[in-house]
């Protein structure tokens, strides 16, 4: 069955997929039920899967992602909302020294479904604390696993996929796309959910990006087409593990790659992911990895932000860099 | 100053308890939703006709400024705004308890406290306009920046307030927070650190009964000022829509605090008459009766009431502050409308007490970068 979905209604409908085929499945979040979320991802669900399944939290994000785990070790599987980006650090000691390590500890007698839901990113003309792009502390933690939707179809079966995986993931969403539409076909086989996928195809130079900056590299090769530029993008999808190796043989090709995303380029995934495709293609490459980020100050207020943020201009600028070496 | 006794119970909000809590304390009031100024055993206040006049003014001003700000925002003009409508009391009472040397520490909801400390409201607006993360001095003002994490600012105040007493200053810290954020660790740690080192700081609890769409008894089976207990300093409750009783109780409180007696809890007892931002729906888990039933408790209605009645306001007065309240918000809006954006230059330059060379060369790349558009603009 097709059907056009936004971002949050694909995500709305596979939470309510993933809930009524395992009833061990229990959302918590803060404003989740009634409301249905201040983005209203859940909205509705509480109503039909009860106040049980669909929990109010109290405001205490240490206690979502702590009672989580308890919930996890008598074989619930907690999906936790973070309400915006910039309230995950109080559960971050949590995430970082508990959830992450259970399964390593106990030598695997005890596993972590748990799935974190974090809207993330900016660009929505917010106050403090509601633009960040907290990936890379994630995906530097050995023990989680973080993906990134950047599209409808991905949004309805990667939130499936990640409520039915045994390991704990950071479940990123784009938040300012969160209304973008597209055509989801809910009786399709999904791609696999860690891996990356060629979602234009190119010859000149290779960009990666996830999350939010798929589209805007989308645009961007757009208008390098109309100068005689090819441009192939990658939506990484997956940022740990990185599913690198359509993208090492994407840069073998072409000799050249950028990488996008929104948190500050310093210590970003782009590093990680600069430093991956230099060992594996450094004999083909024709440039050294570009990096298009964020600027390594604090996400600015919001009348600054399309100055923050990567934009197509900046991706083009990086193109331009990359294809002049 | 004592815990009040929990054995003569009312519940003060008909319709809006639960049933299964205990039944409701009796609030500290001075002055009734009908405008009748009544005696507390332990509360006493004797203000001038003047003192009055001026806190009724003070009242209107933040309510006309709040509501100048929705209209803005509602105009594209700002971002978000968190309402402080029917808070008034509560932020004025506080507010105007502190002594010029004391110290604030505000959520992001405290504008009615912003006020009574001298700021700007062109400094609120432009944090909310997305100009910057406000624009006031903190030191100057005596008022801390806003803080949009729920209770960080908890423990700011506590640190401030240790820092207080090995100064020997004879001053004391007044720390905002919602019902909601009393249930993060950070404000329970706060409550213990104060407790433990004897803090002089006031914990000033603004119970609007919502965290944005959660309703108290998520948070807590037990009145809130109750808590203070178990931390072991003394916990209050006020009617927070009383401006008189919020003043008298948390200018004892800080008096206390100042005195060497440690911290106090005070919850004032009030309700978030609007939205929690401009970009919530309250329609999706309250209902309209309860809000009707909280116009009763109008905060600012009981003071009008109290002073035409005796005789320590004329017409002529309340005249003179709507036409006061005219002109604030028009200068409000002017100064809002015509704030210029800020440069880019300004996400870089304060980042550090001590720029680095890699940011510096990151904002020269950024300023050549943006040069390189026509018109030197993107
Ligand atoms: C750590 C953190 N988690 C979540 C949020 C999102 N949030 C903003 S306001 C709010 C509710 C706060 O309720 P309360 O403390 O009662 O204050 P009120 O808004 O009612 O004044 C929430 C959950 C936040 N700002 N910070
Ligand atoms: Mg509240």
């Amino acid at each position: 069955m097709t059907e056009t979905l936004t971002i949050g209604k694909a995500l709305n409908l596979g939470l309510r997929k993933a809930m009524e085929d395992d009833a061990k499945v229990v959302l918590m979040g803060e404003d989740i039920g009634r409301l249905g979320g201040v983005f209203r991802i859940t909205d509705g669900l509480q109503k039909d899967f009860g106040e049980d399944r669909v929990v109010d939290t109290p405001l205490a994000e240490a206690g979502i992602l702590g009672t989580a785990v308890g919930l996890a070790m008598r074989g619930y599987r907690p999906v936790c909302e973070i309400q915006f980006d910039g309230f995950v650090f109080p559960a971050y000691n949590q995430i970082v020294t508990q959830v992450a390590k259970i399964h390593a500890r106990s030598r695997g007698k005890l596993t972590m479904p748990v799935v974190i839901r974090i809207p993330f990113g900016g660009g929505i003309g917010a106050v403090e604390h509601h633009s960040e792009s907290p990936e890379a502390y994630f995906a530097h933690t050995p023990g989680l696993k973080v993906v990134a939707v950047s599209n409808p179809v991905d949004a309805y079966w990667g939130i499936q996929q990640a409520i039915a995986h045994p390991d704990p993931i950071v479940f990123l969403e784009p938040k300012r796309r969160y209304w973008d539409k597209a055509e989801v076909d809910t009786a399709a086989t999904p791609d696999p959910l860690f891996a990356s996928r060629v979602v234009r195809g190119g010859d000149d130079v290779t960009v990666l990006a996830y999350g939010p900056m798929v589209k805007t590299a989308l645009q961007a090769a757009e208008a390098a087409a109309e100068e005689g530029r090819s441009v192939e993008v990658v939506d990484l999808r997956t940022l740990s593990p990185l599913d690198l190796d359509p993208v090492v043989e994407s840069v073998r090709r072409t000799g050249r790659c950028v990488v996008v995303h929104e948190a500050p380029v310093t210590l970003g995934l782009g590093a990680e992911i600069a430093a991956r495709i230099t060992e594996a293609c450094f004999h083909s490459l024709e440039a050294p990895v570009l990096r298009v980020g964020g600027y390594d100050t604090p996400y600015p207020p919001s009348k600054l932000e399309e100055e923050y943020l990567p934009d197509l201009d900046r991706v083009l600028d990086a193109v331009d860099r990359a294809m002049g070496f | 100053m004592s815990v009040s006794s929990a054995t003569e119970v009312v519940d003060p909000v008909p319709g809006a308890g639960a049933p299964h809590l205990p039944r409701q304390p009796d609030l500290i009031q001075l002055l009734t939703p009908e405008g009748q100024r009544v005696e507390h055993p332990e509360y006493a206040i004797d203000l001038d006709d003047q003192q009055l006049r001026d806190l009724y003014r003070d009242l209107v001003l933040v309510r006309r400024w709040d509501a100048e700000a929705t209209a803005l925002q509602r105009q594209g003009e700002l971002g978000i705004w968190a309402s402080l409508l029917g808070q008034e009391a509560a932020q004025v009472g506080a507010g105007r308890a502190l002594e010029p040397g004391d110290h604030a520490f505000p959520t992001y909801r405290e504008h009615g406290v912003a006020w009574t400390r001298g700021v700007d409201p062109l400094h609120v607006m432009s944090l909310f306009r997305g100009v910057d993360n406000g624009g006031w001095d903190p030191v100057a003002t005596g008022f801390n920046l806003y803080t949009v994490v729920i209770g960080a600012q908890t423990l700011h105040a506590t640190g401030y307030a240790m820092g207080l007493q090995r100064d020997s200053a004879e001053t004391a810290v007044l720390a905002f927070l919602g019902d909601g954020a009393t249930s993060q660790g950070e404000v329970n740690e706060a409550m213990i650190w104060a407790a433990s080192f004897s803090a002089p700081v006031v914990f000033f609890c603004q119970n609007n009964q919502y965290a944005i769409s959660v309703p108290l008894e998520r948070q807590s089976r037990v009145p809130l000022y109750q808590r203070a207990a178990g931390f072991g300093f003394p916990g209050v409750r006020v009617d927070g829509n009383d401006v008189l009783a919020v003043l008298a109780v948390t200018r004892a409180a800080l008096a206390a605090a100042r005195e060497g007696q440690g911290p106090t809890f005070v919850e004032a007892f009030t309700y978030r008459m609007g939205a929690h931002t401009t970009s919530d729906d309250p329609t999706r888990y309250r209902l309209a009766s309860e809000l009707e039933e909280w116009k009763l408790r109008d905060p600012i209605a009981r003071v009008k009431a109290y002073l035409s009645r005796s005789g320590s306001a004329d017409q002529d007065f309340f005249d003179a502050v709507e036409a006061e309240a005219d002109e604030l918000a028009a200068r409000i809006r002017r100064g809002t409308t015509e704030m210029p954006d800020p440069p880019g230059t300004a996400m870089f330059d304060q980042v550090y007490a001590e720029q680095t060379a890699h940011l510096a060369a990151q904002q020269a790349e950024f300023e050549a970068y943006q040069a390189s558009f026509e018109g030197g603009h993107r």
